[in-house]
């Protein structure tokens, strides 16, 4: 079975306009929502899930992300809902890629190998390790490639061409460019060299590259949308869902938020 | 000293470690986001080109002559060793550094080598201050911008240190994240540095961090052990039978034990804050009670629970109140190296008065539990037998903290 990332990409690209990439934190607001927020995403507009396995010191996390990782781990959530979320998503959706972003600790403690097993049993598609740069992460790409679980690479503005190269020889599923030095959510993106940037990436690799930290806005969106694959939304959307009570709150605050980026994605044609 | 008798089989040259990419066996290694991976190689490569530069070590060695007043002495406590009746009681003096710690011999490095890498600011983390203070000092003195994060909770508790630093022209940033103590105040200077990474120095405190901190700050640490080394040789003609040093993060205890490692002949001793006891779950022990895992770009010993989130630690000295250690102490513990024990709350301040009345010396808090260590060791051993113990710093910052927990009013 193809990968449900390379399915999607391959979707998109027929379609000719940019994917839009979701980041939650699994738990947040409240982990008997987890799975209504990433239906709610994906019918107002998501492409692909990226879905936050909570950790208490997320280093490169801005202070939005950080609160909700503080709020589901109050919570309890730990990676044992975050493989129960994924499974219960699947039920009613089979097509929606899933990518789970984390920082190693406490997947190590779950069990490196036992955790993926599971994670690619009940649906996820892909891993993004935060913390765990191509020189560390050789003692996990076999493991990840048995199992068909993508692993998401981040490339920043700092990384140099010749890093670059080696980053994108390891690439599946997709590239995520990071698109200012920062922490995510911080208000700093210079889009003009964020899209200088994305243009240069070009060629670099046959995988899709998305974009994303301090995209906000339909207009951020669109931007530099026109220069990648994929755009991602995270804090902003975050931030948008703490105060959501329940199901139809959930819904509500993703309405009134996400069809907005989704249409000025689709109105991008792609330069 | 079951840790001196190692087979030739199984000999180990401590100078080879770490490897080109900062592991000590399983630990260490850089677990940080893609932003600072550069940054960190541009470090690692200005540090080693510069730490054989004859002209950056002779200004190194000038600066620790006159500034910090290198070489510290080795005392010996006479009327303690008599009193506890077993081995004899050395004391490296690292309290009577400038800044009254080791953490200078540090800062007093990195800063020079901020100065050469062209860096104009230099960010900071700091648990009781100490750090925070060194960082400051030498900023102030090379003219660069000092930002210094600390944990929301520990700025209320070291307020002496937090006016220090601002009388040394630092900005001291409260930290609200997570449980607001040293641990939050490293990953807020991780993420002010992958913001400012172009013009900022990120001067971190101990043996910890991606590589190459564990390795550059035990380097400018080992300062402590190869000074020692020397003197117990010109003044004792032998080596130490034991050396015995705190851990927290691990940098002075690393600093005294580096140039000791490939003797055989001397045990090794990191103690550990065992705070209100192992048992309690309320200690400071990462190596003593907890489990190998990742936090703060390495792989090291840490105190977690079942879900692998950090949990909030704790010491009667705020200096060892941190949730991992330096990578190299995971290594040596495994390898059987050096032995870590635990030291709790009651028994350092009680070294912490032995020390002040037997031979006129305030031990800082997180000394103390090293002295107290080497005090039970002292006693086990025959009087013709030499223990050495890294003071590590002064108390005068913490009598405030020793006059509430005794009830006293100052």
């Amino acid at each position: 079975m193809t990968n449900r990332i390379d399915t999607r990409f391959s979707d998109l690209r027929a379609a000719g306009r940019p994917g839009l990439i979701t980041f939650v934190t699994a738990g947040d607001p409240d982990p008997t929502l987890t799975v209504d927020v990433l239906h709610a995403l994906v019918r107002h507009g998501a492409d692909l899930l990226e879905l936050g396995m909570p950790f208490s010191d997320p280093m490169a996390d801005g202070p939005v992300i950080q609160q909700a990782n503080e709020r589901a781990i109050a919570k309890h959530v730990g990676l044992a809902h975050v493989l129960d979320s994924v499974r219960a998503f699947r039920v009613h959706d089979q097509a929606t890629p899933i990518v789970l972003m984390g920082y190693l600790n406490p997947i190590e403690r779950f069990g490196f190998e036992r955790f993926v097993t599971e994670a690619a049993a009940a649906g996820a598609d892909g891993m993004l390790l935060v913390d765990c740069p191509i020189e560390e992460s050789g003692n996990y790409e076999a493991t990840l490639k048995a199992l068909d679980l993508k692993q998401i690479f981040l490339l920043a503005p700092t990384t140099p061409p010749e890093r670059r190269r080696r980053i994108a020889a390891k690439a599946s599923g997709f590239l995520y460019y990071v698109s200012f030095k920062g922490i995510t959510g911080a208000g700093h993106l210079e889009q003009g060299s964020a899209v200088a940037a994305l243009d240069e990436l070009r060629g670099l690799s046959q995988v899709p590259i998305a974009v994303g930290f301090g995209i906000r806005d339909a207009q951020g969106a669109a931007t530099l949308g026109a220069h990648a694959e994929a755009i991602v939304i995270g804090s902003a959307l975050v931030e948008r869902l703490a105060g959501a009570g329940d199901a139809s709150a959930v819904d509500a605050a993703v309405a009134s938020f996400l069809p907005r980026i989704r249409d000025a994605l689709h109105a991008v044609r792609r330069v | 000293m079951q840790a001196q008798n190692k087979g030739v089989a199984d000999r180990v040259d401590y100078a080879a470690y770490p490897d080109a990419r900062g592991h000590f066996g399983p630990y260490g290694g850089s677990f940080v986001a893609e932003t600072l991976m550069a940054p960190l190689a541009e470090l690692a490569a200005a540090y080693e080109h510069y730490r054989v530069d004859p002209e950056f070590m002779a200004e190194l060695a000038r600066d620790r002559k006159h500034y910090v007043g290198r070489p510290t002495p080795i005392y010996h406590c006479e009327r303690l060793s008599r009193e506890v009746g077993g081995a004899q009681i050395l004391l490296k003096r690292e309290d009577l550094n400038h800044t009254g710690a080791h953490k200078i011999n540090n800062t007093v490095g990195q800063g020079l080598l901020a100065k050469r890498m062209g860096k104009r600011r230099i960010i900071a983390e700091t648990g009781a201050g100490q750090h925070g203070v060194a960082s400051a000092t030498i900023a102030a003195r090379l003219g660069l911008e000092c930002v210094v994060y600390m944990g929301a909770v520990d700025i209320e508790r070291q307020a002496i240190n937090v006016f220090r630093m601002k009388l040394l022209g630092a900005t001291v940033v409260p930290v609200q994240s997570g449980s607001k103590t040293l641990k939050d105040a490293l990953n807020e200077a991780l993420r002010d540095w992958v913001t400012n990474v172009d013009h900022t120095f990120y001067m971190i405190g101990t043996v910890a961090g991606p590589h190459p901190y564990p390795k550059m700050v035990r380097d400018f640490n080992a300062i402590v052990g190869m000074e020692a080394r020397q003197q117990m040789l010109d003044e004792y003609a032998k080596l130490p039978d034991a050396v015995v040093a705190c851990v927290g993060g691990g940098s002075n205890a690393i600093g005294i034990f580096h140039h000791f490692l490939n003797d055989d002949g001397v045990a090794i001793y990191g103690v550990e804050a065992a705070g209100e006891g192992i048992e309690s779950g309320r200690h400071a022990a990462s190596l003593s009670a907890g489990v190998p895992g990742v936090l703060h770009g390495n792989r090291t010993y840490l105190i977690a629970d079942a879900d692998g989130q950090i949990i909030e630690t704790h010491s009667v000295s705020a200096g060892l109140d941190y949730p991992g250690v330096g990578p190299e102490h995971a290594f040596l513990k495994d390898i059987g190296r050096a032995n870590y024990v635990g030291i709790t709350d009651d028994e350092a301040l009680a070294a912490f008065h032995k020390l002040a009345l037997t031979e006129g010396i305030l031990g800082a808090l997180e000394s103390s539990h090293a002295v107290a260590y080497g005090i039970k060791l002292a006693a086990s051993l025959p009087k013709d037998r030499h223990v050495l113990i890294n003071l590590s710093g002064r108390g005068d910052k913490d009598v405030n903290t020793i006059a509430r927990l005794e009830g006293i009013s100052l």
